[in-house]
């Protein structure tokens, strides 16, 4: 399986070769160890959990993913990323138009504060809605006073998850936009179109990809966060278990199977993720924000 | 335009053609106010209430101090650890050619794409004295599930991506021509690395660490699984919250937070000096 791409990196005269690239044992040292390093830390992880989940074979597997339980922790992880991936989207396009759009004092701090989400733990993102909607919260007696449910319930997971997940979508439009700058949008405006045709019609086909990057790790992001909502959720089985959640409590019941079933579908999600991600890379990767850190 | 308002003086927003900026800045404010800056105060300013004496017994607390320094300390290791073989696993993608380097590539996202708790309980079970990789261990009297080491390999695999997806835009971009100067001028390889082409990559390098280090303090659904959270020994800040949560301790939930917070701008805020000194020593 010769790969014709190797030879374009072999030096032409022998003399040059240990300058401006490693020699060809040395090559071979590195990506060994890069490769062994990457199968174990990545490889073995997403195989045991395979693995794992078939190893009482295919019929408990499908036993242990069709309990009412868990298919409500599915119904209820797909309810939260129906309702916080559009909030963040709205968001990230919001944020993205005035940013890149316009030129205003505070610029660069505002884009900081969108960043906020990244550098908090999960866990105080959880925390920060106990605090207020608690029991003991700011709002938590004017809550009970008028039989308002926000913690341990839907509210209270998807406000966390929406914090969690708050950056994906924005991070990803507001270089891109930047990049594009605002000529097509003024030609459209100088021919008469409304602003809002403008955004419909020019800046949304010119950012889609970008859009749909940013969406698919926002969607994976909320689909698979554990521990902000497992703070606000209350873990009441079959009302307030997200899948994550349930994958928890089923591996501490010793239940593996049915732990690792519950997974499996997430890592699914996550490897479904990873390749749509990878061919709007290849496909699109001119149309995605060419600042592509992660 | 640029001109324009020079003369025009103090302006918060340069004039431009293009209609929507009050509505959609008024909204992004509005949102990330409700969202984010308003529970965020809300814990500075409860952790604030607590007054001075109470604060300060909670944080020297020390089970506290042992949660703290477990996080900090295993999240620094990991992202050490993550600093050289992100770096090198960066070098094999951009400069090695070989069959299946997409797929290598893509799978370096894994840590970002896969949840949490399923990289815990994927990583304990290898982990465990009779997994995969735990029954090699044991012979050798290497523990890893259930202590501090697994905490390290749970913040190794979720820090990962973040050093090799900051170092590998920076190392596409190094002109190979200048490794080729270097050479014609007599300096060995390993002269270049250091000197030529490292250099260039520590501004990055630094990032990469900062993010991976962030992340692994805060970090809670891969570790809970695999640490055994014995207190004072394997239990980290973010788990301890959750704990002081459960027995309705707010006030000591609030003060460790609050507490991690503040040392995680400050360690960013260093980050921010350690860059800008490195800039100016290198770049």
């Amino acid at each position: 399986m010769a790969d014709p791409e190797i030879k374009s990196w072999e030096p032409h005269h022998a003399s040059k070769s240990a300058a401006v690239t490693e020699s060809r044992p040395a090559r071979a040292v590195l990506m060994a160890i890069a490769f062994v390093f990457l199968a174990v830390f990545l490889l073995l992880p997403l195989i045991i959990v395979f693995k794992e989940a078939f190893a009482k074979g295919i019929g408990t597997y499908l036993e242990s993913l069709g309990d009412a339980d868990t298919r409500s922790a599915i119904h209820l992880t797909l309810l939260v990323a129906a309702i916080s991936v559009p909030l963040n989207i709205v968001f990230g396009i919001s944020a993205a138009w005035a940013i890149a759009k316009f030129e205003f004092k505070g610029k660069a701090f505002l884009t900081t504060l969108i960043d906020l989400p990244f550098s908090v733990s999960p866990v105080i993102s959880g925390l920060v809605y106990v605090l207020l909607f608690g029991a003991q919260g700011l709002l938590g007696e004017w809550l009970k006073a008028h039989g308002i449910q926000i913690l341990f319930a839907v509210p209270g997971i998807v406000l966390a998850t929406v914090f969690v997940t708050f950056p994906f979508v924005a991070r990803e439009l507001i270089p891109l936009m930047q990049e594009q700058g605002n000529g097509d949008e003024e030609a459209a405006l100088s021919l008469g179109a409304s602003g809002w045709q403008t955004f419909w019609y020019v800046t949304l086909p010119n950012v889609k990809w970008g859009l749909l990057y940013g969406v698919l790790l926002c969607n994976a992001r909320a689909m698979g966060e554990f521990g902000a909502v497992s703070v606000v959720s209350g873990h009441i089985r079959g009302l307030t278990n997200t899948m994550p959640l349930h994958v928890e409590i089923l591996y501490n019941e010793y239940n593996a199977v049915g732990a690792f079933a519950v997974a499996s579908l997430l890592a699914g999600l996550a490897l479904v993720t990873l390749v749509l991600k990878t061919l709007l890379e290849m496909r699109y990767g001119a149309e995605l924000a060419a600042t592509r850190g992660h | 335009m640029t001109t324009a308002s020079a003369q025009a003086g103090w302006r918060f927003k340069q004039p431009s053609v293009i209609p929507g900026f009050g509505l959609t800045l008024g909204f992004s404010l509005a949102y990330l106010t409700l969202i984010i800056l308003i529970p965020l105060s809300g814990l500075i300013w409860r952790s604030a209430a607590l007054g001075w004496p109470e604060f300060w017994a909670i944080a020297t607390d020390r089970r506290t101090v042992n949660a703290l320094q477990i996080s900090f300390g295993t999240a620094f290791v990991a992202a050490a650890v993550n600093v050289v073989f992100g770096t090198l696993v960066a070098w094999v993608l951009v400069r090695y050619r070989f069959p299946g380097r997409r797929i290598v590539d893509a799978m370096v996202d894994l840590p970002f794409a896969l949840p949490t708790a399923v990289a815990g309980i994927a990583l304990t079970t290898l982990y465990a004295p009779n997994g995969w990789i735990g029954h090699l261990l044991a012979p050798l009297g290497i523990k890893v599930a259930y202590t501090p080491l697994g905490i390290l390999i749970a913040l190794i695999f979720i820090g990962l991506p973040f050093v090799v997806r900051t170092v590998q835009p920076i190392m596409e971009e190094i002109d190979k021509e200048v490794e080729e100067a270097a050479a014609t001028l007599g300096a060995s390889r390993f002269q270049i690395i250091t000197r030529v082409l490292f250099p260039g990559l520590a501004p990055a390098i630094i990032t990469g660490f900062s993010l991976a280090f962030a992340r692994g303090v805060g970090e809670y659904g891969s570790v809970i699984f695999i640490a055994g959270n014995l207190p004072y020994k394997s239990e980290i800040a973010p788990l301890l919250i959750v704990i002081r949560l459960e027995e309705y301790n707010y006030p000591a939930a609030t003060a460790i937070a609050a507490i991690m917070l503040a040392l995680s701008f400050l360690m960013l805020l260093i980050v921010n000096l350690v860059q800008t000194w490195s800039r100016k020593r290198y770049g």
